[in-house]
């Protein structure tokens, strides 16, 4: 399954760092983080639930990044 | 010196503040974030230039608790300017995860700061460096800020709500809730939501912010509609066939949504780049801070001189900021997406328009690329009267015609036409007309008539309308009546050469005459003519075969059923491929419009936005290196490191916003 969500991030490099984070995260199978268009395009694991997924990627995120916002 | 310089920049980034703060503001262009930064920058600022007016004597003159206040007064501003660069460090750290641009700040203006209150000196310098890195840091959210949101307003086709009729009322409804095989409404002047079949209601529709078409589309019930037109004069009942994420605005939207998310290879490398980049900076700075003094106190038996050599450790990571590089160049591709989507280019990826940057090979496929809907008298086949014959034949039998076949026949024909040979028109609706020309009775019209004439007849291979003739109730021969060159091609090809591309090459399912004809009056390089589509993907491998590998070939097609050859490509572009889902789908690039000029336009945007880019990398990395190096041997100090900085970054970003601007 595949979702996008609405992001808020600062810099184009935390971007790339929060796409590596996010597909670091267990239930991601890969993902795209679109700093131009304030975008993230999640692609879940099968068996996962996307909702309890995200929030570890949100964690995940604002280690990376701690300003950073996703609309979950 | 010094100070007066940093003076006058203060002076001038408040000025810049207030103003940025008062008009610039009343448009509602600032994020709430970026007017509370700009705040916190113009208080930071002011309250540095008068504790620069307070010199350090003033405080003096109170005693030791007067050092102790303007310590206060600067760490107070300094805080002002850098808590959140501060916080964000810190967590950083907590996270594990140290090396980043925050981290090399703050390390970099704290050790400023103890080196300054070691020698009761200039904190200024810190407090400087942070205040224009984060202007810097401002005006990259605003600049990006500006354009991201310039670039969507010119794809602007996104529809707000769909009108669903429910108990007699008309109710809105988010077009997401909309199920396939709902009867939505559309009244006049409103956007289509969702594709769909028209099943009450006719109208005419404005495509224009679709395919850049001015000539609105009538439809009536039965029509498919697309999403994305304006319907302007009636309203329209639509049953819906997709649902709105399926439908073809949602689909544009996406594409050039998403079309920064497949990175180029610039990108990738400046992201690997940058992952390697900030830790070695760090050891680096941390080896300038430590080796040096040590090789001085221990081998040379010199004074190990910590504070000079930390300063320009300093100063080191001040410089090393990878900002300018990072920024920049997704925004550079960002923006030359932008500005092709605004001249109806639909580039799909960064990469793409990377790849079409270093195309040397165009291949068309003629049917609506070179040639449009218009009817041309394209060929005479199975004459037995003689090509001439035929076609005067013909021509005189539908002189008194106004149907578009006609005027093609008499354009062909080419001379003046004796209406006193013809006589006996008659016509038979929906198949054509039968005449007596010069005595002879003359059958003109499609297959149809000919069955109902009960006249045998030779069907033509090549696509076209096919005007069969009888004389005499005996099979004549046909003429095959299909597009013609579109007025523009010529100009586009030659658009192309002077665009760079080295080689032109036309590939149709045509007769070779014919072909060869247009290839000629084109200018085309090489001509395949007479292929089936499957020998088109062939033609296209062989073509692939002969180019080197750094040199690209790009197809162009219509979109229709030549997508195989469309994704066999190097790059695929379709052009008029608005509502064909197919080719929006097989293609890597699609012109909204059907005119092969833009074609040269799209080759020119990635062509400059690629020079753009690497502009921005050299440029930055040499600016970068050679401030490394001076601040290394202590000829750079921290002022300078940090103009490097927020100066190449500007300069990268105005340079990347070059992209956005295309010359039709």
């Amino acid at each position: 399954m595949k979702k996008t969500y609405k992001i808020e991030v600062d810099c184009a490099n935390c971007a790339n760092l929060m796409e590596d984070a996010t597909r670091k995260t267990e239930g991601v199978s890969t993902a795209t983080v679109n700093f131009m268009t304030q975008k993230m395009t999640v692609e879940f694991a099968d068996g996962y639930e996307p909702k309890a997924v995200m929030k570890n990627v949100l964690k995940a995120c604002r280690k990376v990044e701690p300003d950073c916002e996703i609309a979950i | 010196m010094q100070e007066i310089i940093v003076n006058i920049l203060l002076c001038i980034v408040i000025l810049t503040a207030v103003f940025l703060l008062t008009v610039v503001n009343r448009k509602g262009s600032m994020t709430k974030k970026q007017k509370s930064m700009m705040s916190r920058i113009l208080i930071s600022a002011t309250i540095l230039l008068i504790l620069q007016f307070v010199s350090a004597d003033m405080f003096a003159s109170i005693g030791s608790p007067g050092r102790l206040l303007r310590f206060a007064c600067y760490i107070a501003d300094y805080l002002i300017i850098g808590h959140d660069i501060l916080r964000k460090a810190l967590k950083g750290i907590g996270n594990g995860r140290i090396f980043d641009e925050n981290f090399l700040m703050t390390v970099a203006t704290v050790g400023a700061m103890a080196l300054a209150v070691y020698e009761n000196g200039d904190y200024l310098e810190s407090i400087a460096v942070m205040l224009f890195y984060q202007i810097g840091e401002w005006f990259q959210s605003y600049a990006v800020g500006r354009s991201r949101k310039n670039i969507s307003e010119l794809m602007d086709i996104r529809p707000d709500y769909a009108n669903i009729e429910a108990d007699g009322n008309i109710e809105q409804v988010d077009p997401d809730e909309v199920e396939i095989g709902s009867i939505i409404l559309v009244q006049p002047g409103e956007k289509i939501p969702i594709d769909g079949v028209v099943v009450e209601g006719n109208s005419s529709l404005n495509t224009s912010a679709l395919t850049g078409e001015s000539l609105p589309r009538e439809v009536k019930t039965g029509d498919e509609v697309i999403s994305g037109c304006i319907s302007m004069t009636g309203l329209l009942k639509i049953k819906t066939t997709k649902e709105f994420g399926e439908s073809t605005v949602s689909k544009i939207l996406d594409l050039v949504e998403n079309a920064s998310s497949r990175k180029s290879k610039s990108e990738d490398f400046i992201s690997k780049f940058a992952k390697f980049y900030t830790p070695a900076v760090c050891y680096s700075a941390l080896a300038l801070a430590v080796i040096p003094p040590l090789v001085r106190m221990l081998i040379m038996g010199i004074p190990a001189g910590w504070g000079v050599w930390l300063y320009r450790a300093l100063t080191f990571l001040v410089i090393s900021c990878p900002c300018a590089l990072v920024i920049s160049i997704p925004l550079s591709f960002f923006a030359g997406i932008g500005g092709a989507s605004s001249q109806g280019v639909l580039v799909k990826g960064s990469n793409y328009l990377e790849i079409l940057s270093k195309t040397k090979t165009v291949v068309f496929d003629k049917t609506g690329t070179l040639t449009q809907g218009v009817f041309e008298v394209n060929g005479i086949h199975h004459s037995k009267i003689g090509d001439e014959k035929l076609l005067e034949l013909a021509t005189l039998a539908e002189s008194s015609s106004t149907h578009p076949i006609s005027k093609s026949l008499q354009r062909a024909y080419g001379k003046a036409i004796d209406r006193n040979r013809v006589s006996d028109i008659q016509e038979i609706g929906g198949k054509g007309i039968t005449a007596t020309v010069d005595g002879l009775n003359i059958a003109v019209g499609n297959d149809k008539l000919m069955k109902y004439m009960n006249i045998e007849y030779i069907e033509c291979h090549d696509t076209g309308t096919i005007v069969h003739i009888a004389v005499n109730g005996k099979y004549a021969g046909h003429i095959l009546i299909s597009d013609v060159v579109k007025p523009a091609s010529e100009q586009a090809i030659k658009a192309l050469k002077s665009a760079g591309v080295e080689k032109i090459v036309m590939l149709t399912g045509d007769a070779r005459k014919v072909a060869e004809k247009v290839a000629d009056s084109l200018g085309i390089d090489e001509v395949y003519s007479e292929l089936l589509p499957t020998d088109k993907v062939e033609k296209v491998e062989e073509l692939l075969k002969n180019t080197s590998d750094r040199e690209k070939l790009a197809f162009v097609g219509d979109g229709i059923n030549d997508a195989p050859v469309l994704s066999r490509a190097d790059i695929g572009i379709s052009m008029g491929a608005m509502g064909s889902d197919s080719a929006i789908e097989a293609s890597d690039i699609v012109l909204m419009d059907d005119n092969p000029l833009k074609i040269a336009l799209a080759i020119r945007i990635s062509r400059k936005c690629l020079r753009i880019v690497y502009q921005n990398i050299t440029f930055s990395l040499l600016i970068k290196f050679a401030c490394l190096i001076l601040g290394a041997c202590g000829i750079a100090n921290m002022y300078l490191a940090i103009f490097a900085d927020v100066g190449v970054m500007i300069l990268a970003i105005l340079n990347a916003i070059r992209c956005l601007f295309v010359n039709s």
